[in-house]
C-alpha cells in the first residue's frame, strides 16, 4: 500500500517535472517569439503626428473622414491639390486649368514630367480612370454625389446608363483631361481638390482588387510613399523621390498614429513622443482653461458647426413659431462660456465665419420675451400643454469630456426655466444615433456639421428637401430654388445673396435647426520645433510642407 | 479519446456562436454604412449595400459567410474597408497575446507566491497584510491602476514610457496594469486552495508522521491547492489573450481588444463575428489544455 503510493507519487512527480519543462521551454518560445514580433527596429520618424481616428479607409474614392483624408493626401494627388497655407485649391498634377466663358467646361493640363512612385508616368489616362472608377457603381464611393454636378456622372453612378464614355470626362491628348459640367459650378476646383478626385493606379488596383493599399510597393502619385498601416498602430510614410514637387517635400518620414483619447496624446506630445496633434478632440478638456494659453497650443476658425435639429414631421415642432420660441430661448453665450470653452463663437446662423465669398445673415438671437410670446401663439401659453418630448443624442467619441450631455442639461434647464416645457435626455450609441435621425425617429436631437470644401453650398445644400443629409423632415420649395439658383449663377456677389436668402428661411423664418456654436480648430505642436503646419478654415494641412527644425 | 470526442462536440457550439452573433449584430440598429454624411443618393447606399450583399436575406448572408470560413477566411472589414479581417487578426493578436502572456506571467509571478505565503502565515498580521493587498488589487479597476502607473512612473519618475508598444521598455507598466486584478484574484484562490488543502485528510496524515511543516506545504498541499487556479486560470488566459479595450487604450497599445468594442459600435459585422468566433475557439481550447492539466495534476481525476 505505501509502496504503491509512494510510486505514484514518483510517477507524478516526474510527469509533473516533465510537464513543467515543457511548459517552460514552450512559455520561453512563444513569448520571445511574439515579443520578437512585436519590437521594431526601425528609424525614427522625422516628424510623429497624432491623427485622432484610425483611417477607416486611404483609398481616395471611399475614404470619408478627415482623418483618413490628412494621410491620404501625402500619398495621392489629383490635378489640384490644396494650399498649404490657405487650403485653396492649388495646381498639383496639372500646371494650369481653363474654364469656357460659359463656366461649364474645364480643361486641365497636366504636367509632363508626372511619374509613378514605382516608376512609368502618370497621363491623362489615369485621371479619367480615377474619376471614372470614383463614379463606377462598383466602388460605392459615398461622396461620389460630389461630381454629380459632371455631365452624367449621376446617371452613370447611380445605374441608369451603362456607358461611361456619355460622362462628360475626356482625355484630349495624354496631357489634358477636359470636363463638362451640367452647369456653372463655381466652387468645381474646391471639389477637385478634394482627395475623391486624386489619381490612383490602376493596374494595381486591377491586380489586387478592394485590398489594392496593401499591395507592396503601392504606387503612389503624391509627395509620399506608404512603408506600412498597421491599423490601431500607425502608418508610417516616407518621401517619394519621384514626385514632381519632391524638392519641396520637406520631411523624409513621418508617422502617422491614430489616437483616440485625449490624455494619451497629452501624454505622449508632453514627453517629446509625438510632434504635432491635430485633431482638437485630442485636447483633454478638463485642462482646456490650462493648455490654451500656451503658445504651442493654436486655435482658429474652423469650417464646422453645432447645432440643434427639429424632427419637423412630429407635433408640436411642425410649427415654425415652436422651433422659433425654443430658438430664441437658448443663451447660446453660456453654452460656450461653461462647456466647450474652447473660444468657440456662438452661431445664429448655419455657414461659419471665413466661408469663401459668403457672409451669413443674422439668425435668432437669445430674446426669452419673444420665445415666451411665441410659444404662447403657438397655443402653448406658459409652456401649458406642451408634450413632453426627448433630446437626442450620441455618447461623446471616446466616452471623452461629455460635451453633448452637458449641453443637453444646459438645454433642458433654459427650455424650462425660460418657456415652462420640459424635455428628457436620451443618449444612445453612434450608429444607433445615426439611425434615428435617418428614421426621423427622434423629437429634439443634437448634431454637427463640417464642411467638406470651402463653400457655403457645402452647408446650405444639407436641407435641400431630397438631400440625405436635411434629417428633419423639414421641406421648403422656395429654399430648394433659391439653393438651386445659386449654384448655377456666376456672379460671386448674386450668388451671395440667394444664399443669404435662403440662410434666411433656414435660421430665421423656418428654423428646423438652431445653430449653437461654431467649432474652433485646434492644433498643437511647438513652432520653434515644427514648420509647415498653417491655421486654416478646413483644417487641412498637406503633410509635404511639414518639418521639424530641430 | 475523451478529447476527440469533446472536440467534436465543439463544432455545433461554434457554429451556434457564429449565428447567434450575425443574427444579433444585424438586429441592432443602424448599420456598417452609417455616418454623419448621408449618400447624396440611395442609389450609392444601394451600390455599397450591393457590394457587401447587405441586400441578402441574413441568411443567405449567413451561409456565404460560412462558406468562406471554411476557407479559412474571414472575409473583409465592412468598416476598415483596406482590410481583411484575417490581416487585422494577424496584425493585431500577437500584439494582444504578448500582452496577455506576460500579464498572466505577472499574475502567476506575484499571485501564487502571495496566496501561499499568507496561508502559511494564517491568521497573523502578515496574512492580514497580504490577504488586503489581494483584496486591494481585486477591487481597484484597471482604469484607475493603469493613470496611477503612468503618473508615477511615467511622468513624475520618468523612468518608462507613456504609452506605445515598441521596445521592451513599453511592455513594462500595460502588462502591471493589467496583470495586477488577476494577481489578487490568484492569490486569494491559492490562499483558499491551501487552507483547504491544509486540513485535507493526507496532510494531517502527513503531519501526523513528522513531516516538516515547510516540505508539508510545498511539496504535498500545492499540489492539490492549485487546482482552483488551474482552472481558474483557463478562461483568464482567453481573456488576458484577447486583449483587453481598457488597457490597450490607455498604453495606445495595438491590440485587438479595441477592435471588439469598436467593431460593434460600427457595426462591422464581419469583425464582430470574426472576433466572437476567435474568442470562442481560444476559450475552448483553453479550457481543454486546463482539463488536461487536471489529469495531470490530480491523479483522482480520470476522464472517460
Amino acid at each position: 500500500m505505501a509502496a504503491d503510493t509512494g510510486r505514484q507519487t514518483s510517477k507524478i512527480r516526474n510527469r509533473r517535472v516533465c510537464i513543467a519543462r515543457i511548459w517552460s521551454v514552450c512559455l520561453v518560445l512563444v513569448s520571445s517569439f511574439f515579443i520578437s514580433g512585436c519590437i521594431r527596429s526601425e528609424a525614427p520618424a522625422d516628424v510623429t503626428i497624432l491623427n485622432g481616428a484610425e483611417p477607416q479607409s486611404l483609398d481616395p474614392a471611399i475614404l470619408t473622414g478627415q482623418a483618413d483624408m490628412r494621410v491620404a493626401i501625402g500619398l495621392f494627388e489629383g490635378v489640384l491639390r490644396l494650399d498649404p497655407k490657405t487650403a485653396r485649391p492649388i495646381p498639383g498634377l496639372a500646371e494650369g486649368w481653363d474654364v469656357s466663358p460659359d463656366g461649364k467646361t474645364y480643361t486641365f493640363h497636366l504636367r509632363t514630367n508626372l511619374v509613378w512612385s514605382t516608376g512609368g508616368p502618370i497621363l491623362a489616362d489615369d485621371v479619367v480612370y480615377s474619376w471614372m472608377r470614383m463614379l463606377d457603381p462598383s466602388t460605392a464611393s459615398e461622396y461620389a454625389g460630389l461630381f454629380y454636378y459632371i455631365t452624367n456622372a449621376e446617371a452613370f453612378n447611380t445605374g441608369t446608363i451603362k456607358d461611361s464614355s456619355l460622362v462628360g470626362i475626356r482625355k484630349l491628348d495624354p496631357y489634358t483631361v477636359q470636363v463638362k459640367l451640367n452647369h456653372a459650378t463655381p466652387f468645381f476646383v474646391d471639389i477637385c481638390a478634394l482627395p475623391l478626385a486624386y489619381v490612383v493606379p490602376r493596374q494595381t488596383i486591377e491586380k489586387y482588387g478592394d485590398r489594392w493599399l496593401m499591395a507592396k510597393p503601392l504606387p503612389s502619385s503624391g509627395p509620399f510613399e506608404l512603408v506600412y498601416w498597421h491599423l490601431n498602430d500607425k502608418v508610417r510614410l516616407k518621401k517619394n523621390p519621384l514626385y514632381w514637387d519632391a524638392a519641396n517635400t520637406k520631411s523624409d518620414i513621418i508617422d502617422i498614429l491614430p489616437v483616440g483619447s485625449a490624455s494619451v496624446a497629452l501624454n505622449l506630445y508632453e514627453h517629446g513622443e509625438a510632434d504635432v496633434v491635430w485633431d482638437a478632440q485630442l485636447i483633454p478638456s478638463e485642462l482646456l482653461d490650462v493648455l490654451l494659453k500656451r503658445p504651442d497650443f493654436h486655435t482658429f476658425n474652423y469650417l464646422g458647426t453645432y447645432f440643434v435639429r427639429f424632427n419637423v414631421t412630429r407635433k408640436p415642432f411642425d410649427d415654425p413659431r415652436v422651433r422659433q420660441a425654443l430658438a430664441l430661448a437658448i443663451d447660446k453665450k453660456r453654452i460656450v462660456e461653461r462647456i466647450t470653452r474652447g473660444g468657440e463663437e456662438t452661431a445664429s446662423y448655419f455657414v461659419p465665419d471665413g466661408t469663401a465669398d459668403y457672409t451669413s445673415p443674422d439668425g435668432l438671437e437669445y430674446n426669452p420675451g419673444l420665445a415666451r410670446k411665441l410659444l404662447a401663439e403657438a397655443g402653448y401659453p406658459g409652456g401649458k400643454g406642451f408634450p413632453r418630448f426627448t433630446y437626442l443624442f450620441n455618447a461623446s467619441a471616446g466616452g471623452g469630456s461629455k460635451i453633448h450631455e452637458k449641453i443637453g442639461i444646459e438645454l433642458q434647464q433654459m427650455w424650462h426655466d425660460q418657456l415652462g416645457i420640459n424635455m428628457d435626455l436620451h443618449q444612445v450609441e453612434w450608429t444607433a444615433y445615426l439611425d434615428a435621425l435617418t428614421q426621423l425617429n427622434y423629437d429634439v436631437a443634437r448634431s454637427s456639421w463640417i464642411g467638406d470644401y470651402d463653400d457655403a453650398n457645402t452647408f446650405l445644400g444639407c436641407f435641400l428637401s431630397n438631400d440625405g443629409n436635411n434629417r428633419t423632415g423639414w421641406k421648403d420649395p422656395q429654399y430648394d430654388s433659391l439653393i438651386q439658383q445659386a449654384n448655377i449663377e456666376v456672379d460671386l456677389k448674386k450668388r451671395e445673396q440667394l444664399f443669404q436668402q435662403a440662410e434666411t428661411i433656414l435660421v430665421r423664418d423656418q428654423a428646423p435647426i438652431v445653430p449653437l456654436y461654431f467649432y474652433r480648430g485646434i492644433n498643437y505642436f511647438d513652432t520653434n520645433k515644427i514648420q509647415g503646419i498653417y491655421p486654416n478654415i478646413l483644417d487641412d494641412h498637406p503633410l509635404l510642407s511639414i518639418v521639424k527644425v530641430k | 479519446m475523451y478529447f476527440v470526442r469533446r472536440l467534436i462536440f465543439e463544432i455545433p457550439l461554434l457554429l451556434l456562436i457564429s449565428a447567434l452573433a450575425f443574427t444579433l449584430m444585424h438586429l441592432a440598429p443602424g448599420g456598417p454604412f452609417d455616418s454623419e454624411r448621408a449618400p447624396a443618393s440611395p442609389e450609392i447606399e444601394r451600390n455599397l449595400h450591393a457590394k457587401y450583399h447587405l441586400n441578402d436575406p441574413v441568411w443567405k448572408q449567413y451561409l456565404d459567410y460560412l462558406g468562406n470560413l471554411a476557407h479559412g477566411d474571414f472575409g473583409a472589414s465592412l468598416k476598415y474597408r483596406d482590410h481583411s479581417i484575417n490581416d487585422i487578426i494577424t496584425q493585431a493578436l500577437p500584439v494582444s497575446a504578448t500582452l496577455g502572456f506576460l500579464a498572466f506571467g505577472f499574475a502567476m509571478g506575484v499571485g501564487l507566491p502571495l496566496g501561499f505565503f499568507t496561508a502559511a502565515k494564517r491568521g497573523r498580521w502578515e496574512d492580514f497584510a497580504g490577504s488586503f493587498l489581494a483584496v486591494l488589487a481585486v477591487c481597484i479597476p484597471a482604469l484607475v491602476v493603469a493613470p496611477l502607473l503612468i503618473l508615477i512612473f511615467s511622468i513624475k519618475l520618468r523612468l518608462l514610457p507613456v504609452a506605445l508598444w515598441e521596445t521592451p521598455w513599453h511592455m513594462i507598466l500595460p502588462p502591471i496594469a493589467l496583470g495586477l486584478f488577476f494577481a489578487g484574484k490568484i492569490a486569494r484562490l491559492m490562499r483558499e486552495g491551501m487552507l483547504n488543502a491544509m486540513q485535507s485528510e493526507f496532510v494531517v496524515a502527513a503531519r501526523a508522521k513528522g513531516i516538516p511543516e515547510n516540505r508539508l506545504l510545498l511539496k504535498h498541499a500545492v499540489r492539490i491547492a492549485i487546482l482552483p487556479v488551474v482552472s481558474y486560470s483557463g478562461p483568464m488566459l482567453a481573456d488576458l489573450l484577447t486583449g483587453s479595450f481598457v488597457i490597450e487604450n490607455i498604453f495606445q497599445i495595438p491590440g485587438i481588444g479595441v477592435f471588439f468594442v469598436n467593431s460593434t459600435e460600427n457595426r462591422d459585422y464581419t469583425l464582430v463575428v470574426g472576433l466572437s468566433l476567435l474568442y470562442a475557439i481560444l476559450l475552448i481550447g483553453l479550457n481543454l489544455v486546463v482539463d488536461l492539466a487536471y489529469t495531470w495534476l490530480d491523479p483522482r481525476v480520470k476522464y472517460e
